[in-house]
């Protein structure tokens, strides 16, 4: 606690997340802008979007970003110039390039495997299969008619 | 001396839960009933006694003894009482306590109501259930003990966290820590059902009770959680995919698949060694969730104890609990043959699907949770994995999900024909996707998810409608059936409906967010959609331990007032922190969202407006889900099962 509290005060002056000075006349760059900054993660934040946060230096990336934008930049060169500065860390959405491919497939490879593994049980399911099980003694069985009864 | 009595009473009740670990598990595998039967008053002991050292520290936090260490961390004395209360939880030390004292009271409650287990099963229950105690009892009072006192007490406290002095939050703990280790009663099952080497369809019915109320306190705290978030973090989120969020998520996901595959256990006698070991695994991830949150390992909002000791002790609770079991479980599955027979297309294969889905979507969460970790560790790379992946690559689960379930919940058991259960929802197929397409045509030409998630919300609702027609049969007396359908139909009902509704809310929370940032002067409208507002007075009050700056807005439409909203920003002097109180006015439809930010040059205030289309469905509809797992839990045949029959009642006083 007391780590994050000392950290919160460092930005205690209530700041913003996008303030009214930021944001661009031209509304088609602006809603470029925001929605690029959704992606882009806060450097010193715990898991905020730049586009969320309150923190001095999250503004100060959310005007370089307008900046690159207001100077003709695409969305890919505005958000590789960013990279490029403060590294991958920064993207919320991580690139599917390297070992990365293992991120985005574990989801379908896993529903691929669970899936034959589900059909296979299911066909032997359909099957009729018997026995293995330790039955029920006498005592159980009665026990069990006398609870199903009631 | 009170602390000191609480302190003593911990220290016994580790002693006690040693010899309920010990004793009754040599009982049951010698059939000595004297051993066995030491577990019951063991459990209720150690339940009592676990209460005594909660209730000796929560009587510091309440009366604000400084010589405590951890009330002097975490409380002030100006602080509201319900804070004060809520402070014995909202520190590390103290929510380890309340965790023993939900996993004493479950253990209490299964010696109390598990009257009708056999008695080697109900022994084995225990035991294994105090093993988890005595790891956790450890872990308090070697690494994290909250009774440590000061030598010279200060004067006043250090304050509890403002943003946790709200009531949604002071209540978020208790019930997701009751979700997290109601989860520990179907381990313990499902590993004295492994020591038994039997599983059979009265085992799938004592240990649903149990998940089903894990189930349902984990849902009511996931939601208060996100709630929270949304009313209190400022900009209106409602959902992250932060560590900790994906820490409880996880459990979520996977009870609700482990609720699911017990119902085939008990009625058809299959997928046995498959829902043991979705019971480990469910418990499994709580003790992940336990170590993500208090080993600081992963970045997060909530990481509130950064200590690499205590991580590894839990680290090494959960290699050990997890190993043994998942060993026992590889020795013992085979055991385990299915006895009941079914087709390909049937309500069985149905549930096998919805389970298929609920654990692949929850391993999805675990990679991209633990990715960054991965990612640094093998291939030197240090990256993020935010909102935007776990969205592309989760959400495909849900709309899977959402798409089968009203089909396989009309399905009959054993052998189904897929179109002859299609058949009668094929109306409300249709007019589900002529509203997703009608909502489609009237937003101004953006992402699909509105539709879709509209789409699949109508489905799910007007599915449970077509369900419950069907339920009732033909003729006249339609009517008197559907009121006497088991509870546990009735909870099926809510809970699917409710499922719709959160997915409808989520969707159009999304995708159809109006916003709007400016500086207001006074009494200088402004509109957002169809509703104008106006700053008519920003004021600043005291609040008992804080400073507030409250902005009146008027929201109005076509010239009628609608609502008054009170934004409040607060300053909190003793942590030297600010939050934010952020006025909502509410109706069925949309929320209006409304945040006042600072004073400019200009004499003007900064505020935030949105609109929110159905976000109050979002919670909404996990209150149904929750009350739908209320009706199922109150049906007959479990308390028949459970024992309440036979238990012993304990007297009521006439008031």
């Amino acid at each position: 606690m007391k780590p994050l509290v000392l950290f919160m005060m460092l930005f205690a002056a209530p700041l913003w997340a996008v303030q009214p000075d930021e944001i661009l006349d031209d509304p088609v760059l602006e809603q470029r802008a925001r929605d690029l900054s959704k992606g882009l993660r806060c450097l010193v934040c715990q898991n905020e979007s730049i586009d969320e946060s309150e923190a001095t230096l999250a503004r100060d990336l959310r005007l370089l970003l307008r900046e690159r934008l207001v100077a003709g930049d695409s969305d890919e060169q505005a958000v590789d110039f960013i990279v490029a500065r403060y590294g991958e860390f920064v993207l919320l959405n991580p690139p599917v390039t390297g070992a990365n491919w293992l991120l985005w497939g574990a989801g379908p490879l896993m529903l691929l495997l669970a899936g034959g593994l589900g059909m296979s049980y299911l066909r032997r399911r359909s099957v009729a299969q018997t026995g293995g099980e330790v039955p029920l003694t006498q005592d159980e069985q009665t026990r069990l008619n006398e609870i199903l009864r009631r | 001396m009170i602390t000191e009595l609480g302190h003593f009473a911990l220290i016994l009740a580790f002693a006690v839960a040693i010899v309920q670990m010990v004793v009754p598990l040599i009982g049951a595998h010698k059939r000595w009933s004297g051993w066995m039967a030491v577990a019951e008053p063991a459990a209720g002991a150690q339940f009592a006694l676990t209460a005594l050292a909660f209730g000796a520290l929560m009587w510091g936090f309440v009366t604000s003894d400084f010589s405590l260490r951890l009330v002097w961390l975490n409380s002030h004395s100006a602080k509201p009482m319900l804070y004060k209360i809520s402070g014995t939880w909202g520190n590390h030390e103290g929510s380890m306590l309340l965790w023993v004292l939900i996993l004493t009271l479950f253990g209490a409650m299964a010696a109390w109501f598990g009257g009708n287990l056999p008695p080697t099963l109900r022994a084995r229950v225990l035991a294994v259930q105090s093993a988890i105690a005595v790891a956790f009892f450890a872990f308090i009072l070697f690494t994290s003990n909250p009774f440590l006192r000061l030598e010279t007490p200060p004067f006043d406290g250090q304050d509890l966290n403002p943003l946790l002095q709200d009531p949604g939050l002071a209540f978020h703990p208790p019930f997701l820590y009751l979700g997290y280790v109601g989860l520990s009663m179907a381990f313990s099952f499902a590993v004295a059902a492994l020591i038994e080497g039997r599983v059979d369809a009265a085992w799938g019915r004592w240990v649903r009770p149990w998940t089903l109320a894990a189930w349902i306190f984990l849902t009511i705290g996931i939601a208060l959680g996100s709630w929270w978030a949304y009313y209190e973090l400022g900009w209106g989120g409602f959902w992250f995919w932060d560590p900790v969020e994906n820490a409880s998520f996880m459990p979520w996901l996977l009870a609700a698949a482990l609720l699911h595959s017990a119902i085939v256990v008990e009625k058809r006698e299959a997928l046995k060694s498959w829902t043991i070991l979705l019971a480990i695994l469910a418990f499994g991830f709580s003790l992940i969730g336990t170590f993500i949150v208090r080993s600081g390992l992963l970045t997060s909002v909530h990481a509130f104890a950064n200590d690499p000791e205590r991580g590894v002790f839990i680290l090494m609770i959960l290699g050990f609990f997890m190993g043994g079991a998942l060993v026992l479980f590889t020795l013992r599955a085979g055991t385990m043959e299915a006895k009941g027979v079914f087709g390909l297309v049937s309500r069985e294969s149905a549930l096998v699907v919805n389970n298929l889905l609920l654990a692949v979507a929850c391993f999805v969460v675990f990679v991209g949770t633990m990715w960054p970790l991965v990612a640094e560790m093998f291939f030197d790379r240090k990256l993020s994995v935010g909102p935007p992946f776990f969205n592309a690559a989760f959400t495909p689960f849900m709309v899977a999900l959402g798409l089968i379930l009203p089909v396989g919940s009309v399905m009959p058991w054993k052998r189904a024909r897929i179109f002859k259960a299609m058949r009668p929802l094929r109306y409300v197929f249709v007019l589900a996707l002529a509203l997703g397409g009608l909502s489609y045509a009237m937003q101004t030409g953006r992402s699909m998810i509105g539709p879709l998630g509209l789409f699949l919300g109508a489905w799910l609702v007007m599915g449970v409608g077509v369900e419950l027609a069907q339920r009732t049969g033909r003729g006249s007396d339609r009517l008197r059936r559907l009121t006497r359908l088991p509870r546990a139909d009735w909870g099926k009902a809510t809970a699917h409906a409710g499922l719709g509704v959160t997915i409808a809310g989520i969707a159009g929370l999304t995708a159809w967010t109006q916003d709007d940032i400016r500086v207001a002067q006074l009494n200088k409208p402004w509109n957002v959609g169809k509703y104008e507002l106006t700053l008519t007075d920003v004021q600043d009050l005291r609040g008992p331990n804080y400073l507030s700056t409250m902005g009146m807005v008027d929201l109005a439409q076509k010239g009628e007032l609608v609502a008054q909203l009170r934004p409040e920003k607060r300053f909190y002097p003793v942590a030297q922190m600010p939050t934010t109180e952020a006025g909502i006015d509410s109706d069925f439809l949309r929320d209006v969202y409304v945040v006042i930010g600072d004073q400019q040059n200009n004499g003007g205030w900064t505020v935030r407006t949105y609109i929110k289309p159905l976000t109050a469905w979002i919670w909404l509809g996990c209150a149904m889900m929750a009350l739908g797992g209320v009706f199922s839990l109150s049906d007959r045949r479990f308390r028949v099962a459970a024992g309440a029959s036979k238990a012993r009642r304990t007297p009521v006083p006439a008031e």
